[in-house]
């Protein structure tokens, strides 16, 4: 039985939020460019993730690293150092995306524990089942594109233990294959760790309504009654053949909640819990809600419906207040 | 510095595609790869039939490469892949870490595709160690980049850039063509088939943004590196890719062919020709839609 709940932190208190609402896994990124959510104030220096290791192994939980993104030929060093600093503080894993790192991962830290980040696309298990051969990969998350029944198919063949997005953003786009950002804004989450980063944002009030524009390409124009949200590029309003519409992805959230059972029966090992970038109050409520319904799938798994308070609480939390079940429900395709 | 035509990455009728290659057959390109890499739906053109396409490019004294499909989600998908694989008659290219795996263990030598993230020098040597011979770099990777990495580059493999054509920019599960006709992807009636070169998008005020292209996504700027052939030639870039249109593409190709023969007028003959906007920032090292040196 698993289905372990891995919870994010952007800080310390996010992580103290996550350990004590029942976590069993935190992941964090260090304080640069070498994970996928590197924004102004954000992620651990070395004491800080000292003692977040320090609070979460005392209550029996473990700690990840995420170092997701694509080391670049000139600063090849602060990755590694990063993989280095991971080793030297104990953290139960690194999550990486570049095989370049993964060899100097073990050539130089043969315990260091591996997992493959989702920004690494593999939607296979010959992919998957690459990475284990050649780094000998623990764990691989697969990015959000798969249906269940794909899902299933790769955790058949292959030895690795599979971890899923269970609620939080969702990429509409294979993660570490989505360069829109940086055609839009010259920043990518491969190379610099951030999607529509907030410093190219740009909001004003106009007659015709208050507009969103990244980089100076507008992305939505709200009425009165209109709820803004953040500007994310594939969220969007757009013109496609003389339509307006959300041409790729509506503002929502993936919440996968009903889907538990089916995760848990197809041994799903761990299920992820996005938004670095949110409030503790946010980890905190999401990871409690997590909590419960992964317990209680556990206690009665044929059984089991996700009670109407908790999707109530998601709800309240998600992007645009709507969820979906992502492409894990082929229909969503 | 030779040509290479990249993978068709739009869906056309058969009839549009056996007249394509015929021409391209007569093209000055060292080199063309073949295959769908976008989307397992598309069907007119089965294995089999690029196969044979392959054959008849090879007496055509082309070097053939079968290029992989990049978002692998069915057993399906990888059935496809190891008959590529298996084939054995012609070069391969990677476009996810699965076909690598299967390339590598039948001892195949293939090149790696743009879509295997090679960011820095200590992955690109992983591949060549796997049997890569040649390799693309991620297209949003600027001049300099490029410069630092091959700084350290392993010997003897190629670089072959992306040089010309609309960016493919993203993969998805979802197909957004068959979105904005409201139908499901699995009963997408090939829409595709009605948008030659994809599908425009543009803002609200009107500006042209990106392409849809079924479960892709690609610039609604041409990028075109016409004007850098000098800095492609410093760098040691082998050869550069351009990406097939449905419209003069034998033009494009005569457009860079003069321009590598150092003729005047080639890049104003290519803008003639080019179905968009021209963008060049990636290899400046700015956002991609933007185009030229920041003065």
């Amino acid at each position: 039985m698993s289905l372990d709940l891995v919870c994010p932190a952007g800080s310390l208190v996010s992580l103290k939020a996550a350990v004590d609402n029942g976590a069993d896994a935190i992941y964090m990124g260090f304080r640069d460019n070498t994970n996928a959510r590197a924004f102004p104030g954000l992620n651990f220096d070395d004491a800080q993730a000292a003692e977040g290791l320090r609070y979460a192994h005392d209550r029996g939980r473990k700690v990840l690293l995420a170092l997701n993104t694509y080391p670049q030929p000139d600063t090849w060093h602060r990755w590694t150092g990063a993989v280095d600093r991971a080793a030297k503080l104990g953290m139960d894993a690194v999550i990486l995306a570049d095989a370049g790192l993964m060899r100097y991962a073990v050539k130089n830290h043969p315990n260091l524990r591996l997992h493959l980040s989702v920004q690494g696309s593999a939607t296979s298990y010959e992919a998957v089942n690459f990475y284990r051969e050649h780094f000998g990969i623990q764990r691989a998350v697969l990015p959000r594109v798969l249906s269940l029944p794909q899902v299933e198919n790769v955790v058949r063949h292959t030895d690795v233990e599979i971890e899923l997005f269970g609620f939080g953003g969702l990429c509409v786009m294979v993660e570490g294959r989505c360069l829109l950002s940086s055609y839009c804004t010259g920043e990518s989450p491969n190379t610099a760790g951030v999607c529509s980063p907030p410093k190219a944002v740009q909001w004003s009030d106009t007659p015709s309504g208050l507009e969103s524009r990244l980089n100076g390409v507008l992305l939505d124009r709200y009425g009165k009654d209109e709820k803004a949200g953040y500007p994310t590029l594939c969220k969007g309003r757009f013109e496609v053949g003389g339509e307006t519409y959300y041409a790729i992805e509506e503002p929502t959230s993936l919440n996968t909640l009903d889907l538990l059972p089916e995760m848990l029966k197809i041994g799903i090992a761990a299920i992820k819990i996005e938004g670095r970038q949110r409030s503790p109050a946010y980890v905190a409520q999401v990871t409690k809600v997590w909590r419960a319904a992964i317990d209680a799938v556990k206690k009665n798994t044929d059984g089991f419906k996700p009670a109407p308070a908790w999707q109530a609480e998601l709800n309240k939390l998600s992007e645009g207040q709507s969820h979906t079940l992502g492409a894990y429900h082929r229909p969503w395709k | 510095m030779n040509l290479s035509l990249g993978p068709l990455l739009y869906y056309w009728s058969r009839d549009d595609v056996l007249a394509f290659y015929d021409e391209a057959a007569r093209w000055p390109v060292a080199r063309v790869h073949l295959g769908e890499s976008v989307c397992s739906r598309r069907h007119l053109l089965r294995l089999p039939d690029w196969l044979a396409l392959a054959e008849q490019l090879a007496a055509a004294g082309k070097e053939v490469v079968l290029s992989t499909q990049t978002l692998i989600e069915s057993e399906s998908d990888l059935k496809t892949l190891r008959r590529i694989v298996a084939d054995g008659r012609f070069a391969v290219e990677a476009n996810e870490w699965g076909a690598v795996r299967l390339l590598s263990e039948a001892g195949v030598t293939f090149v790696a595709g743009p879509t295997l993230n090679v960011y820095n020098p200590e992955t690109l040597d992983v591949l060549a160690g796997l049997g890569a011979q040649r390799w693309l770099p991620p297209v949003e990777m600027s001049r300099a980049t490029l410069a630092s990495l091959l700084e350290q580059a392993p010997a003897g493999i190629q670089t072959e850039v992306f040089a010309y054509g609309r960016l493919p920019l993203a993969y998805s599960a979802r197909c957004f063509t068959a979105r904005h006709y409201n139908l499901p992807k699995d009963d997408c009636q090939f829409r595709c088939l009605d948008h030659p070169d994809g599908l425009a998008l543009a803002t609200r005020e009107g500006a042209p943004f990106l392409t849809l292209n079924g479960i892709q996504t690609q610039s609604a700027g041409v990028y075109s590196l016409i004007g850098e052939l000098p800095a492609l030639r410093e760098l040691g870039v082998a050869s550069l890719r351009l990406s097939p249109q449905s419209r003069h593409m034998g033009r494009v190709v005569a457009a860079f062919s003069a321009a590598l023969a150092g003729e005047a007028g080639a890049a104003d003959a290519l803008a003639r020709v080019m179905p968009g906007p021209a963008v060049d920032g990636y290899w400046h090292g700015r956002a991609g839609l933007e185009h030229g040196m920041r003065g």
